[in-house]
Formats: structure tokens, sequence, C-alpha cells
């Protein structure tokens, strides 16, 4: 849906709109369409709860709040998949960021509280790979490729030498 | 064999080539699936989500018989969609306990006055703890918990009229 008045197609209207700046015309053009948009519902519901505590409220002890943060930065929000749960403003990811900063006030290890989300949800909810089986050849190739490319180097420089 | 390395990078581009080929052309799936399958219901006991029913903890779900539990939320459009099919479920006998996510009471209660009212217990989960005990990635959710308190299926979503054949069959399987 596209709500737009375009001044050429009013009658006893110069078309272009004469001296104004683009910015004036541009709203007196889309300006119903701003207000469709900012009236719109959004299409993915949300509660209406507050916020749980801990979900945009940082830990007391900053060096508590920097672990909880980090592991934040790479644990995977469940319903806006491409964002970590730091940068998400879903009311899931808010809940999980309040679940990490209690467990981390609580005393409980980062790597716990990962490997106890991991036990759930699988290792997709980590941006951290683990290493396993089916990661090794993802950890292994960087060391295989440097590998070959030295042993390439080193025979195309000793080629060099005998010429 | 200088030969042969020669061509090895070519190969490896090819290789890769064809690797992204195939991924892309595979259909994308991003359902979380619990991996809490077979496994025994994390512990909770989770306060009353209404007045004229009882709350629901993990020891209600140990008591012999198999049931559902459904995650759902009053603010969520896909539960009013599948309300007629839980309450087919439980015409069908199946026993059916909610979990309410990030709800008010009154909100809930206004639900299942419009939408219907399958449940026996419904326990509130205001900030979606047994949610993530569950390994419940949205809601609605529903899983089947035999007598003993194992969590044996998962559904992910609405439940749709032909999905309740399935949770039918997973719930006789719990018995």
């Amino acid at each position: 849906m596209r709500l737009s008045f375009r001044a050429a197609k009013r009658p006893g209207h110069p078309a272009g709109g004469g001296g104004r700046s683009g910015l004036v015309r541009f709203a007196r053009d889309h300006g119903l369409a701003f207000i469709a948009l900012a009236i719109a519902a959004p299409a993915f519901a949300q509660s209406s709860l507050p916020p749980s505590r801990y979900a945009y409220t940082q830990l007391e002890d900053p060096r508590q709040e920097a672990a909880a943060k980090a592991l934040m930065e790479t644990l995977r929000c469940l319903v806006c998949q491409g964002q970590s749960i730091a940068d998400s403003d879903a009311d899931m990811a808010g809940d999980m960021r309040a679940l990490v900063r209690e467990r981390i006030r609580a005393g409980e290890r980062p790597e716990a509280i990962r490997r106890w989300l991991v036990e759930r949800y699988g290792a997709w909810v980590s941006y951290k790979p683990p290493v396993e089986p089916l990661t090794w050849p993802l950890w292994a190739a960087p060391v295989l490729l440097l590998t070959l490319g030295l042993v390439l180097a080193r025979g195309r420089f000793k080629r060099r030498k005998r010429s | 064999m200088s030969r042969l390395l020669l061509w090895l990078p070519l190969a490896l581009f090819l290789g890769f080539v064809v690797t992204v080929a195939v991924g892309l052309r595979k259909p994308v799936d991003t359902t979380i699936r619990s991996q809490m399958i077979g496994k025994p219901m994390p512990d909770f006991a989770l306060a009353p989500a209404v007045a004229n029913h009882p709350p629901l903890a993990a020891a209600d779900l140990r008591q012999g018989g198999p049931r559902l539990v459904n995650v759902f939320a009053s603010w969520c459009a896909p539960c009013k969609a599948e309300a007629p099919q839980l309450d087919a479920l439980k015409r069908r006998g199946v026993p059916i306990d909610g979990i309410a996510i990030r709800d008010r009471s009154g909100d809930v209660a206004h639900f299942l006055a419009e939408w219907g009212d399958p449940f026996e217990r419904i326990g509130a989960d205001p900030d979606s703890k047994v949610q993530f005990a569950l390994g419940s990635s949205g809601v609605p959710e529903t899983f089947v918990v035999d007598g003993r308190g194992i969590i044996r299926h998962q559904h992910i979503g609405d439940i749709r009229p032909e999905n309740v054949p399935e949770i039918l069959a997973a719930w006789e399987a719990a018995k």
C-alpha cells in the first residue's frame, strides 16, 4: 500500500512545486504514508508485561557485568535468529539476558550457563562453535591450508634458487 | 606430480562452488528443536496464572498418565488459531496443562473466555524461565509428557487440524 499525493495531478498546482526544498516536498508527498507507518501495529506480537529486571539493567559489579556482556554477545537470540541476545529487543532475548545476568550475579561461571543452554537448545544457540567431530574440519582447515601454502611456497623458492 | 598440483587450487575452488550451490538449493530449516526430548521434565513450581485453575508444577506431570503441556500466551495470535485443535484433543480424553508466558492474569482469563479453555492446570511463567528450561523457543509449543515426567514429544508452532492425529499418536505412545 502506498499513499501519496502528487502535486502534478492536482488541478491549479504547478508541477514540480516551485522553489520548495526537497525535504518539504517529500514530506508533503509522503505525509500520509508516514502517519500510516507510525500507527501500524508491529507484526511481531510482544507481551504487555514490562521487561525483566536485568533485561536492560546492568549488574552492580562491573566485573560481573563485563562477564555477562561477553557471554550475551555469543548467545543467539531464539526468535530473531541472526542476532545475539545482546543486540536484540525481543522480549525473549530480554528474558535471556536477565537469566544470564542473574546467574552470573549468583556466582555461576559463564561457560556453565552456556552449557545449560546448549543442553536445551543444542550447539546452535551458541555463536562459539564447539570442538566436536562435526566441526573438526572447521578447526583443522586453517592449519591445513597454511601448511599447504608453506609447502607450495617452499617449492617455488627452491626452484628459483637453482635457476 | 607438480603438474597435478597446479590444478589443485582450481579443484578446491570448484569444490567450494559446488558446496555453496548445493547449500543454496537446500530449503532453510530455522526451527530450533528442544534437546530435552527423552529427558525428565526440569523441576519447576509455577504460581497460578488465573484464579479458577490450579497452578502447575513439575510434580503434577509425574502422576502416572501422559499429559500435554501447552506453552502459550494471550498475546500470541497463533495460540488463538490452535484453540479448536486443543479442544478436540481434550474431547478425545487428552489431559492438557498450560504454561502462560509473560502474561497477566486478567489477559489470560479474557483469552480463555474468548477462545476456549481446554486446560486443567495453568502456571504463570512471567520471565520465561520455565520456557528456557524446557528448550522451548517460542509460543505456541506443545509437549507430550509421560506418566513418569519424561518429555516424549515436542510440537513447534500452532497445532493445525492435520497435526491432531500425530499428537494423539504421541500421547498414546507415551502411555
